[in-house]
């Protein structure tokens, strides 16, 4: 049986990314994608993940929401109010939500993972730091390339070639 | 444990679907990229939740690379909707015609 921080959480992490998507302005969106990250931080601490939790929190809540509320800041102001969708786009979707989560969910329910449980004590998070130092090192090396390499593409990318010393030449 | 991994494969699925449904739905680019993320959690949901109940930290490591990489491609992708967001002065994936095949 759940308990009660489970069902608070699940709350919160549904609730908040249905509100994400839903909501008129981006940035009260980028706020309730933060929480829905954060949710999910909980479960991982829920999970005795307490070093993935703490990932999640500043990668993803410290990060890239803050990321993505920068990039919001730079749009025009009306085009973040804008809600432009099909109607009938829009029913199709949810029908296609509820059959995913009503089929996905009876096959999940039917199959054996319900009698999983475990008794054994969680991963000591130790062990992921010593693993990441010996046994994933290459993986760690090459992990670090990829993220420089996009952060690099991502600033040329969005570089302005039509400024030169601060002045626009537009 | 008091929660059975099911509960929490149940969460990840609502997530999954939920964000399917953003990024099936939403014109608006910025809103995909949400959809995205949700799905790329309800993924690491899954493999933390697998690596609690087997028990093995192999799935909290590969978590911990998924959230990494996936940093990377939200920095690209939202390079990406500001440089489309230059050409076209709109954000609305409906508007971006030149990128049709």
């Amino acid at each position: 049986m759940v308990d009660s921080v489970f069902l608070a959480l699940s709350v919160l992490t549904i609730g908040s990314a249905i509100v994400a998507l839903e909501i008129r302005s981006l940035i009260y969106g980028s706020i309730a994608l933060m929480l829905t990250l954060s949710g999910v931080a909980g479960f991982f601490l829920l999970l005795d993940a307490p070093f993935v939790a703490m990932f999640q929190l500043s990668v993803y809540v410290g990060s890239i929401a803050v990321l993505i509320l920068f990039t919001v800041m730079l749009v025009r102001r009306e085009l973040i109010f804008n809600k432009v969708e099909d109607k009938r786009r829009r029913y199709a979707g949810i029908v296609l939500m509820v059959v995913l989560m009503l089929g996905i969910g009876t096959i999940i329910i039917g199959s054996g993972l319900k009698t999983m449980d475990t008794n054994s004590s969680a991963v000591d998070y130790k062990k992921i730091g010593e693993d990441f130092l010996t046994y994933y090192s290459p993986a760690l090396i090459v992990m670090a390339l990829i993220l420089a390499s996009s952060i690099i593409g991502a600033m040329t990318l969005a570089r302005r070639e039509d400024v030169i010393d601060g002045q626009r030449a537009d | 444990m008091a929660n059975a991994l099911i509960d929490f494969i149940l969460v990840s699925v609502a997530l999954l679907a939920i964000g399917i449904y953003g990024i099936a739905v939403k014109r608006n680019a910025i809103r995909m990229l949400f959809g995205i993320e949700m799905i790329i959690n309800s993924a690491n949901l899954n493999l933390v939740a697998f690596s609690r109940y087997i028990p093995n930290s192999q799935g909290q490591t590969l978590a911990l690379f998924s959230i990494a990489i996936a940093a990377a491609e939200v920095a690209v992708g939202l390079a990406l909707v500001i440089v489309a967001y230059r050409m076209y002065r709109n954000i609305d994936i409906a508007d971006f015609r030149s990128l049709k095949g």
